[in-house]
């Protein structure tokens, strides 16, 4: 093959793959990376592409994994939207610079201002609440009265609790270094640890099955964990205490969503985002996991609301974010594992 | 380069040749002596471990390039809590798995191998079976079942009130190190019985015939003759160990791993998370180096591929008790967990089962079945060349070229998947500046890109078996088939190849479960849309659903067996 004629061949190829992947990108359609799962996210893209005729590409992964890929991917990345189960790591993101600020009237009606980016990066859309589990047959709501009064000695080998690994557990001090200062949440901290009755456990379903067995009294958990497993088992001597209501309120964290800096398709993410706010979209994002809609003129699911109302911390949650490497600092000084 | 292969019948190649030009290096410089016909073919495949080297040292170097970025802040922190406790920690874990795999997969392979039990055969082939359940499903469910809450204490509280101190403490280093040595023991126990197998019986009879007892011939012949295997295998589940999240968070035994992780994901430090993965990496290339420093200095050549011989007839109590230790390792490696995911699957198959299962399944063979082709083709000419050309650059290159399965699974991928990003933000500029358009990602997203990340974890996995096998072959058959006018690929296809039939089928089925049990690579350079059984586990897991995972995970583990069965019937013939 003559090299001239190499050359023509070469270009020819080249032009049709260009071609070909150019159109691709064109099309209207919306790239997710999701830390949110599959089965907690396909219902809602499949609302939204039968409502708007977008289709929706989605990827799953961790959020570390996604946030590398975004930074590596730079301004080639196919990704529009990126969907994670916590506050912290969208803040991460809007830090690094991945993800742009979205202006919208519908955005900012729907999503109440302490669940979003106060830059409007992100936006949360449904709540996850932490609060306190205990055993119905040990422990009196009387006795109970906050996340911090966890750490008082009457407690000693009555508690049980998740990792300090877990994201929740680590939003969950960020928030009360952002109330309280670290010294006194280092305090609080070292009074939780003190009172264990076992190591820390790798889930919340297990901390609360502790609880149930009489191994403590007390523990801190998920509300759809608590629903997840009174739904398999309905007897265990479990309930729920809406923790902090004289005060800042229960934890709260979110499952959210920001648009990418690079999308190739802003205009159809931006919908995406504002479709999943929306009443038709909110029962669905929040009730295929027992959460809670952001969206405060959607009703919650009558299993959730059964467990009762609460007042929530408005601390906006990306202090989750901002006070995350703190938080994890301070847990690994006061021993909690 | 200071050595060229020596190709005439005064030195021979192959492993033991390895001693003599490390012994006399100096003396032998400039040593060519190959007719000029091969010395072409010769030089390129001295080429192959470097380029192959090279490609691993991608994204292992993409890893310990965050060296530069300074994270003294988390190095510092965790200098002052944590990082005693979790060396500590990893130590004894490293330690007792080490000791754990080697006693029971040695011993294992030895009984299956040379002695006649009830069951040899049965057990011959399913005492593999554990390898295809993945570590962190053992462990939930040895937590699920053993654990306070456990069905066990739970009864056992009915009958002797509530106080159980004398039970032992599940969620402990020995727990952990105990689900350890049982997922990782198959690495062991498939090698050191290949070793068992190949061997042959003179050298153990002539042992006998000298008046050693049957004992003093496993530990003073058999044993060190099977030396390479064992450490490999040994040095598999070790490296697997050292790179475990998953098990090791089963049971919140925080390990070094732990550390990379939190100091990644928690405190948002990818430069401080791959600065203490560079350490691990650095700390098995000193013990893989080690480890071949005291090889060095033996041969492992049998002089001829013997027919296998009668087995060693055991006594009664003997051999039941055999079948009772294989017997009570499968159980608990296998059956035992496999009832419980069974159990499990019950209860969520009706909702969760659909079509998209047979998609999952055969993407999953598929990414599998390609992978292990292309890592045990890339193995074998690895071994090869470093055979042809026992160099110190080539055996540095093998070196380097198993270092990535040291490292933590979801630090590799983004390790891999950084370069490929650049690449493909290069040639999308370029695209841009010759022809006006807008390409998009080229690279990324494609099974290609998907296959070498697979190949740059698992490559070690099978170099090991591959190698090992090799070094049963003396050289005076490469130099009968030089005589015979062979050399290069025709050597290697007529001659190697028939003999390492069994060391690649072993590396084969190694590497295809394995990329079947991968999460990592998988979750983070699949295309759209390619999801596998393994990233079905993850999405159920992730959300702690661990009994709506049972499904996949039975899945996978069927899906496993089929491949195992079929290669080790293959590797015995």
């Amino acid at each position: 093959m003559s090299s001239a004629r190499l050359n023509r061949y070469l270009t020819a190829m080249i032009c049709c793959v260009t071609l070909f992947t150019a159109d691709a990108s064109r099309a209207e359609e919306v790239v997710v990376y999701s830390a949110r799962i599959e089965q907690l996210i396909k219902p809602m893209f499949d609302a939204f592409t039968k409502d708007s005729g977008i289709p929706v590409k989605f990827v799953t992964d961790k959020e570390g994994p996604l946030l590398a890929r975004l930074k590596a991917e730079g301004k080639n990345t196919p990704a529009d939207m990126l969907i994670t189960v916590d506050a912290g790591n969208l803040w991460e993101a809007a830090r690094e610079g991945l993800l742009r600020p979205v202006e919208s009237e519908i955005l900012e009606t729907n999503v109440p201002a302490h669940l979003q980016d106060p830059l409007n990066r992100w936006f949360g859309l449904s709540i996850r609440a932490r609060t306190i589990v205990y055993n119905t047959h040990k422990v009196k709501p009387s006795d109970l009265s906050t996340y911090e009064a966890l750490a008082d000695p009457k407690w000693k080998n009555r508690l049980c609790i998740r990792t300090s690994k877990k994201v929740y557990n680590q939003s969950l001090v960020a928030m009360m270094i952002a109330e309280h200062g670290e010294p006194k949440t280092e305090q609080i901290v070292k009074g939780w640890v003190a009172n264990l009755a076992t190591d820390p456990l790798s889930d919340d379903s297990k901390a609360m099955e502790y609880v149930a067995a009489g191994k403590c009294d007390v523990t801190i958990v998920n509300t759809y964990y608590y629903g997840r497993l009174m739904k398999k088992n309905p007897k265990l001597p479990l309930a729920i205490f809406w923790p902090n209501q004289d005060n800042s309120g229960v934890h709260v964290n979110i499952s959210g969503a920001g648009v990418t800096k690079y999308a190739h398709h802003p205009q159809a993410a931006i919908k995406l985002l504002e479709f999943l706010s929306s009443e038709k979209a909110q029962n669905l994002f929040a009730d295929v996991n027992m959460e809670y809609p952001v969206n405060s003129k959607v009703k919650t699911d009558p299993t959730v609301a059964a467990w009762g109302s609460f007042k929530q911390n408005t601390i906006n949650v990306n202090k989750a974010g901002e006070l995350q490497a703190e938080a994890v600092k301070l847990m690994d000084r006061a021993g909690y594992k | 380069m200071e050595v060229e292969a020596p190709n005439g019948m005064e030195t021979g190649t192959g492993p033991e040749t390895g001693i003599e030009t490390t012994n006399s290096q100096g003396t032998k410089k400039g040593f060519f002596s190959f007719p000029t016909s091969s010395r072409h073919a010769s030089q390129g495949w001295r080429l192959i471990p470097l380029l192959v080297a090279a490609l691993v040292l991608i994204p292992v170097g993409t890893v310990v390039s965050s060296l530069f970025t300074p994270a003294g802040e988390v190095w510092r922190h965790l200098a002052e809590t944590t990082l005693p406790d979790l060396l500590a920690n990893t130590f004894w874990l490293a330690l007792g798995v080490l000791a754990g795999v080697t006693l029971l997969g040695v011993s294992l392979a030895w009984f299956t191998a040379v002695c006649e039990f009830p069951g040899r055969q049965f057990f011959s082939w399913a005492l593999l079976l554990p390898f295809a359940m993945p570590a962190y499903v053992t462990a939930f469910v040895a937590l699920g079942l053993f654990d306070y809450i456990g069905p066990v204490q739970t009864a056992l509280r009915e009958w002797f009130g509530p106080d159980l101190f004398w039970f032992p403490n599940v969620r402990s280093r020995t727990g952990v190190i105990l689900v350890m040595i049982l997922a990782f023991y198959p690495y062991v126990y498939l090698l050191a019985r290949n070793a068992f197998l190949t061997q042959g019986k003179r050298s153990l009879e002539a042992a006998q015939s000298l008046g050693l007892s049957r004992t003093q011939g496993f530990f003073k012949v058999a044993l060190p003759m099977a030396r390479p295997w064992i450490a490999g295998g040994a040095m598999l589940a070790l490296m697997e160990t050292l790179a475990d999240f998953g098990t090791v968070a089963v049971f919140n035994y925080d390990t070094f791993t732990t550390a990379i992780y939190k100091a990644w994901f928690a405190m948002f430090s990818l430069p401080a998370a791959s600065q203490l993965a560079s350490l691990l990496i650095v700390i098995v290339f000193a013990m893989i180096i080690l480890e071949q420093q005291f090889r060095s200095q033996m041969r492992y050549a049998e002089i001829r591929q013997s027919a296998r011989a009668h087995l060693i007839t055991l006594s009664g109590w003997q051999k039941w008790g055999v079948t009772g230790f294989a017997s009570a390792t499968l159980f608990l490696a296998f059956l035992l967990p496999v009832a419980q995911l069974a159990v499990w699957t019950t209860r969520v198959f009706a909702r969760d089962f659909d079509q998209r299962y047979l998609e999952f399944l055969w993407h999953s063979l598929l990414l599998s079945g390609f992978a292990a082709l292309l890592t045990c083709s890339v193995a074998l000419l690895m071994v090869y060349a470093a055979r042809r050309h026992p160099s110190r650059a080539t055996r540095a290159a093998v070196r380097i070229s198993t270092l990535g399965y040291a490292l933590p699974g979801t630090v590799l991928a983004v390790g891999i998947f950084i370069p490929i990003a650049w690449l493909d933000n290069q040639l999308s500029e370029m695209a841009m500046q010759l022809f006006h358009m807008e390409t998009g990602l080229l690279i990324q997203g494609t099974l290609a890109t998907m296959l070498i990340a697979y190949m740059t974890r698992f490559l070690a996995v099978s170099y090991s078996p591959i190698d090992s096998a090799m070094q049963r072959i003396t050289s005076s058959i490469d130099e009968a088939a030089m005589g015979l006018g062979l050399s290069g690929w025709s050597m290697l296809r007529r001659v190697h190849l028939p003999m390492l039939r069994s060391g690649i089928f072993t590396a084969a089925t190694l590497v295809f479960v394995d990329v079947m049990k991968e999460m990592p690579i998988t979750l983070m350079t699949r295309p759209f849309g390619w999801d596998t059984l393994a990233v079905r586990i993850f999405e159920m897991t992730s959300e702690g659903e661990w009994e709506q995972a049972a499904l996949p995970a039975v899945a996978l583990v069927l899906a496993g067996l089929l491949p195992l069965i079929f290669f080790m019937r293959q590797s015995e013939k």
